[in-house]
């Protein structure tokens, strides 16, 4: 029980000992090259180089502060509305450095949408909830288009059926995993190629998180997938591909079945045992 | 449980301590409510006293007379047509203005060094006292713009005098929106002024409505600025313009107080109660407006 190593190997360590980090096949959709994050002085990641696959579920584990949240974050720029913050390296979505000065946020963020840890719905109505990233985009031409846009997004959020009688009601008045599913189809609405979802089942209930991971794999289909989870058993069951963090660093990323029967890495072994974390 | 029955029976040091923690308790709320009494039972005396002097000579005459040499005939109309007027305007200049400059300060600017000292600024100029409000409001407005002692000139002076009230206020209620509907907003894609006129000024709506009563329901009882800009004490017509010169409740009620009859000292009593009927029914609509907000949301 005391294997918790208290100095983590360094990168070059772990490049030794495996040569080059996984490259995954085929197309690639997300790819950060050497990404460095600082909040102040303090960084959060230290160089961070993995490449995403289109259409598939990648989960990112690691104990409390490892950056995994703080990396998620960096792939739509989320972290430049927070204070004194710093990003070195590249992230590419589709090719395209997100963090070239001529790109601009607001389409970035329609491309690449967001769900958060804690479900934030708009105080407003459930469909004006789903509407208003299709307002603000004006991506619907008549009222009839943005009721059909906003059904078709309650339905692929598995939600339509249990509001569909009061569109009109608050979204405050739904459950915590109505409100997560809300969230999902207001991301969906603006038709995203990619959906980061951050820790999005840790505040609910085994049945409302089972519906989320349901989820999760139906939508796949059409959409790339980043999941934070702490719930290593979540990360075992949704994803395909699972990228180890700790302590800022990517220590390990393979294909989900390896991260959790035959790690690479003593570290990761450790961890998705449970031995620390 | 067992173990906390036990340890607490009667007799025991411990069953001691928790009776003395009770009664503690039981002190300190009593002592709470007695300020509370006695805060309002001052308050009450106050409307009592008032009430006793001019209830008599309140009638709908009194509310829609002009003044007069005469006290009987004397009347309110001039000078609550004057607030009100004076009101409107007032808070038709600086909410605008307020809003926006706490917008600025909070979502914009307050990562900056020069955000930071105007704010302080703001506090300070908060708590200057109001007369000086005046003396800026005689040379910037009455003399330099040559707004005259008019309505207008009267309502600026208001404003600038309670606009560090409104932008302190909304800055806190912007303040207390949560983080995370400004980060859902963004996430889908919205622009900052999106995110602010679409989901945080909603959201702070009812918290910058209740600095917005504070602020009026301090306009609506100054009366040095008014007199430093020489808002006057006997027009015999009600403002019909924002030209007009005007007085206001506070200020007839000041003159009347001021003559040696008692019979002026009853219309003064009588305005006073026209004056907090006002204050009241203004700062009511306020709450209903924001109750009503705050439904909607809950709904």
């Amino acid at each position: 029980m005391s294997a918790t190593p208290t100095v983590p190997p360094s990168l070059s360590e772990i490049a030794a000992r495996r040569g080059p980090p996984p490259r995954t096949p085929g197309p690639c959709k997300i790819e950060a090259d050497r990404l460095n994050f600082f909040y102040g002085e303090k960084r959060a990641l230290e160089d961070i180089s993995l490449q995403i696959r289109p259409n598939v579920v990648t989960a990112f584990i690691g104990p409390s502060g490892c950056g995994k949240s703080t990396f998620l974050r960096t792939l739509n720029r989320m972290n430049d509305i927070i204070a004194g913050t710093r990003v070195e390296g590249e992230v590419r979505i589709d090719q395209l450095n997100i963090y070239d000065p001529g790109v601009d946020v607001v389409a970035l963020r329609r491309k690449v949408g967001m769900v958060f840890q804690k479900s934030n719905p708009f105080p407003k109505s459930i469909f004006e909830n789903v509407a208003y990233g299709l307002r603000i985009n004006g991506l619907t031409a008549s009222k009839a288009d943005l009721s059909a846009r906003v059904e078709e997004s309650l339905r692929q959020a598995a939600l339509w059926d249990e509001v569909k009688d009061r569109l009109q009601d608050s979204a405050l008045a739904l459950s915590g995993g109505q409100q997560q599913r809300l969230c999902i189809a207001r991301a969906l609405a603006v038709r995203p190629d990619i959906l980061l979802m951050d820790e999005p089942a840790s505040a609910l209930d085994p049945i409302a998180t089972q519906r989320i991971e349901e989820l999760v794999y139906d939508l796949k289909r059409r959409y790339t997938i980043v999941i934070v989870t702490h719930n290593m058993q979540q990360a075992a069951r949704v994803s395909d591909y699972t990228a180890f963090f700790w302590l800022g660093r990517l220590v390990e990323y393979d294909r989900t079945d390896r991260i959790f029967t035959a790690p690479a890495e003593k570290l990761t072994e450790d961890y998705v045992t449970g031995r620390f974390g | 449980m067992n173990r906390a029955l036990t340890a607490s029976l009667p007799g025991s040091a411990d069953a001691r301590h928790i009776r003395w923690r009770r009664l503690v308790d039981r002190g300190f709320q009593a002592l709470a409510l007695a300020v509370l009494l006695a805060t309002l039972a001052a308050l009450a005396a106050l409307i009592a006293d008032v009430w006793r002097d001019g209830a008599g000579r309140l009638s709908w005459d009194f509310v829609t007379s002009f003044p007069s040499r005469r006290a009987s005939q004397a009347g309110i109309w001039h000078a609550l047509t004057g607030s009100i007027f004076v009101l409107v305007l007032t808070a038709a200049i600086a909410v605008p203005i307020g809003v926006a400059a706490a917008i600025y300060l909070e979502e914009y600017g307050s990562r900056s060094r020069s955000a930071r000292l105007i704010e302080i600024n703001i506090t300070n100029l908060a708590a200057v006292p109001s007369v000086i409000y005046g003396l800026l409001g005689l040379s910037l407005f009455v003399r330099m713009l040559a707004l005259g002692r008019s309505v207008l000139a009267g309502a600026a002076t208001l404003a600038l005098l309670v606009l560090p009230i409104v932008i302190l206020s909304t800055r806190e209620a912007l303040r207390a929106v949560p983080k995370s509907v400004r980060e859902g907003s963004y996430a889908l894609g919205a622009t900052k002024w999106q995110t602010i006129w679409h989901q945080v000024l909603p959201v702070a709506f009812p918290g910058i409505l209740t600095g917005l009563i504070l602020a009026l329901s301090r306009a609506i009882g100054e009366t040095a600025p008014l007199i430093t800009i020489g808002a006057v004490t006997f027009v015999t017509f009600a403002p019909d313009s924002i030209w007009s010169p005007f007085t206001v409740l506070p200020i007839q009620v000041f003159n009347w107080v001021s003559r040696p009859q008692p019979e002026f000292q009853a219309n003064a009593a009588a305005g006073i109660l026209v004056l907090l009927a006002l204050l009241l029914t203004m700062n009511a609509a306020a709450i209903w407006l924001r109750d009503r907000y705050r439904r909607k949301d809950a709904a």
